[in-house]
């Protein structure tokens, strides 16, 4: 049985592309036969994150016009040989596709895969409809601050209307030691506040910008949000993982400490 | 001397953030603005002072997502209501 789930937050910046490439590709180091979508027409961005931008033949809009199969517009993956990548259009327009499309060809890929995860615009217009209405469950991305957290309350208001059975939460960029001198909201804050079942959170990790600069999505790597997206990825699969701990503040002793260490390992 | 204490007194902003968004989404979940809040609170205000007195100005309406507890209505937006009585008796 395969699950369609798409990525979405309102808000764009808050890391949709960034969950959906570490959680496709740590569902494909499980062993699951994975495809992500990226459903971003005329701002494609999943293809750079994966590292697979120069494979690119076929993509979406070609698929859904009838240019090509649906085979030739899947990208094989560098590392995972049953993780896919459908790129999403370049030079097309949000109005190139329309849900009844998504729908039926997403359901010929649940014929070959596990998961089918989808990569969500940002907003909540027409790009966001393609993207929801094949889906059956949703994650929900935010970061601890306002203005995020007021577009995905939206989202999951739009969400529920749609009548999703599952929209599970993952709290991006979490400082703890912002929240511990009390200038950030706490993730049970952001849980409270949001009130659907919270999925993981991840620490803001200087790795994911050096990750997406290498085009290599850095879950289940010895990094904090190599830990935490794996933790998500678990999860996802209904496996139970216990909390991560946060990252210890870096302060002038633990960063001596650190330098000492790396010395010893030498 | 106030700024000194006024840095002890300071909110945090993680709570400032976190009460700003209550306020916030309760407006957003029920799309509807304070203004029309303010005007469900004067009718509500009307309809029961035909029956009894009650202190306008101190009461409170709010639409909170929880919902009571006991009535198994989770989720489900509540309209919440304080209304002070001063006088029970008809007028």
């Amino acid at each position: 049985m395969s699950e369609v789930i798409v990525v979405t937050s309102g808000k764009g910046g808050v890391g949709k592309t960034t969950t959906s490439a570490n959680v496709g590709t740590g569902l494909a180091s499980l062993g699951k036969k994975v495809v992500l979508i990226d459903t971003d027409i005329g701002l494609r961005n999943l293809d750079v994150v994966m590292g697979l931008e120069n494979r690119i033949v076929y993509n979406l809009v070609d698929v859904v016009e009838g240019n090509c199969r649906i085979k030739q517009a899947l990208i094989k993956d560098k590392r995972y040989p049953s993780l896919y990548l459908m790129p999403s259009a370049q030079t097309r327009d949000k109005s190139s596709v329309n849900p009844g499309q998504m729908i039926k060809m997403i359901a010929t890929l649940k014929e070959q895969f596990d998961y089918i995860i989808l990569d969500c615009p940002a907003g909540i217009e027409q790009g966001f409809q393609n993207a929801i209405a094949a889906a059956d469950r949703a994650i929900v991305v935010t970061t601890p601050e306002v203005s995020a957290i007021r577009d995905a309350d939206r989202i999951i208001g739009l969400l529920e209307a749609n009548e999703f059975a599952k929209i599970d939460l993952v709290v991006n960029r979490v400082r703890n030691d912002l929240i511990k001198r009390g200038d950030m909201m706490s993730i049970d804050d952001v849980v409270d506040i949001l009130s659907i079942p919270l999925l993981g959170f991840v620490p803001d990790d200087e790795n994911v910008v050096i990750a997406t600069n290498q085009g290599e999505p850095l879950v289940g790597s010895n990094t904090y949000a190599g830990i935490a997206y794996m933790n998500i990825t678990k999860r996802v699969t209904g496996i139970e993982v216990p909390p991560m701990e946060f990252p210890k503040t870096v302060t002038f002793w633990t960063r001596f400490s650190g330098i000492f260490k790396k010395k010893q390992e030498v | 001397m106030k700024n000194i204490f006024s840095v002890f007194k300071r909110k945090k902003s993680g709570e400032v953030a976190k009460d700003r968004l209550k306020i916030l989404l309760i407006s957003d979940r029920v799309n509807c603005s304070p203004e029309v809040m303010e005007r469900i609170k004067t009718d509500i205000a009307d309809v029961i002072s035909k029956y009894m007195k009650i202190d306008v100005n101190s009461m409170e309406i709010q639409i909170s997502k929880t919902g009571m507890k006991s009535m198994n209505t989770s989720k489900t937006p509540t309209l919440y209501a304080n209304i002070p009585i001063l006088d029970l008796r008809n007028k």
